[in-house]
């Protein structure tokens, strides 16, 4: 058979494209269930995670399962706030099928941005999901959720307040493709382990956490910088500074 | 059927495709700061490399010679867009970490350059082999940059420890170098350097 010919060619390509169009889709959504379910697993991790729960994930065969057990022990209820601080949804039955837990906070960063240069109509459209966990040791925790603009790309994560709503009990950042080994380190133990016991509110006033090259002087709101990731160390300080700022008006409600 | 060993052994050593062929030299300086990255990727790009010469020498005779370039890369994207949904499915933490790498097997030379010069013209087996081993080979050097640099970069292997903590108590620090990626780069220009001592007599 000639297979230079021009018809043989065309046919040749379109019957390629479609077999391989289809097969691929047919996967594609024989797998959609799984992958979504990979990526509520990790929202819920990184939640439990910034409680400091959830950590015998690496020691368990099934994580998943792990994890979805433990969130629907420990984070019981979840709320929507709007740009003034009221709750406009509030769930606490299954907390993943909440409307909090199905906001995507980079949606909302690009409404703060817009509302940042001057849209101001835009501050209506701002929804802000709060978790609420209770602790094996019957602490109630105030979880809030972060995201923000590192180095290469999106940095985000959760900060667990305690319930006098200015201390700090816990922090989970994570990064989508920071350098690895130097502003990777934000997810480590070890830099989020500083941020635990720092103040975010005084005299119903926000106080950003300085994160701090070269030894921390206070230490109620400073935290020491990774070392040689200045521009992911201030990435991470502007996102919690940005992100407390607009649930300030919801914890000065709490007071 | 001339089912040489050759064919299996030479692409590891002889002609390995980074050091020797000195191509996917990109993936190899990104995907190896850390261990367990590396073998992903080298377990990927050996499936995808050997699929696809397979499946090209399978239908070599029909496919048109004009537009055979196009044919191939359909058909290494469509393995390899398999093998980011099987990760992102069945390995969502490796598959966040290698994020866009996986995307980019297509673009790794070393695929196409296999299906060109081998799965074209040769018959389906020899050409699986072929292009299994030339994944392999790849495989190998990702494997030995990513272990030395996450060893003297990081302290660790497969994220375990194993610097212990006494040096770094008494003053051993982690290489910060290690981790950029121009020492992979210098790495692989020793790798190059040594096996070119090596195969001189040979290549003359």
């Amino acid at each position: 058979m000639n297979t230079n010919k021009n018809s043989y060619t065309i046919i040749y390509a379109t019957i390629l494209v479609v077999v391989v169009a289809a097969l691929l889709a047919i996967v594609s959504l024989g797998l959609k269930d799984r992958q979504q379910e990979n990526i509520q697993v990790e929202k819920q991790m990184n939640i439990l995670g910034s409680a400091n729960l959830g950590k015998d994930v690496k020691n368990v065969s099934d994580k998943n399962s792990y994890i979805k057990e433990e969130f629907s022990k420990y984070v019981k209820e979840a709320f929507v706030i709007n740009a003034n601080g009221e709750v406009i949804a509030k769930d606490s039955t299954d907390i993943v099928k909440s409307k909090a837990f199905g906001i995507e906070p980079s949606a909302q960063f690009d409404i703060m941005r817009k509302i940042e240069q001057g849209n101001t109509s835009y501050r209506d459209k701002l929804e802000l999901p709060i978790f609420i966990c209770y602790t094996p040791e019957g602490e109630k925790l105030i979880i809030l959720s972060c995201y923000g603009s590192g180095l290469w790309g999106p940095i985000w994560g959760f900060i667990s307040l305690k319930d006098d709503f200015q201390t700090i009990s816990g922090a989970l950042f994570d990064h989508a493709s920071e350098t690895p080994g130097l502003g990777g380190e934000i997810v480590t133990d070890k830099f989020r382990s500083q941020f635990i016991g720092k103040i975010v509110m005084q005299d119903n006033n926000i106080v950003p956490i300085k994160i701090v090259k070269g030894g921390i002087k206070d230490a109620k709101h400073e935290v020491d910088a990774l070392s040689g990731a200045t521009i992911t160390s201030v990435a991470v300080q502007t996102m919690i500074e940005n992100w407390l700022k607009v649930y300030e008006p919801f914890l000065e409600k709490q007071k | 059927m001339a089912m040489d060993k050759k064919i299996f052994t030479t692409p590891i050593l002889k002609s390995n495709p980074i050091t020797v062929l000195v191509l996917g030299i990109c993936s190899s300086l990104a995907v190896t700061v850390k261990l367990e990255p590396a073998l992903v990727m080298a377990v990927s790009v050996t499936i995808v490399t050997g699929l696809s010469s397979f499946l090209i020498s399978l239908i070599r005779k029909t496919i048109p010679n004009r537009i055979r370039i196009i044919v191939q890369l359909v058909v290494v994207a469509m393995f390899v867009i398999l093998i980011q949904q099987i990760l992102k499915a069945y390995a969502y933490d490796v598959s966040k970490q290698l994020s866009v790498y996986v995307g980019l097997i297509i673009t790794n030379c070393i695929i196409m350059g296999r299906i060109e010069a081998f799965g074209l013209n040769e018959k389906p087996l020899p050409s699986l082999v072929d292009g299994l081993a030339n994944g392999l080979g790849y495989g190998l050097i990702l494997v030995i940059v990513a272990f030395i640099r996450e060893l003297f970069g990081s302290g660790t292997l497969l994220g375990i420890q194993v610097i212990p903590q006494s040096f770094y108590e008494a003053g051993y620090m982690n290489n910060g170098l290690f981790i950029m990626p121009p020492m992979a780069l210098i790495l692989i220009g020793c790798f190059i350097w040594i096996q070119r001592i090596f195969q001189k007599e040979e290549s003359k």
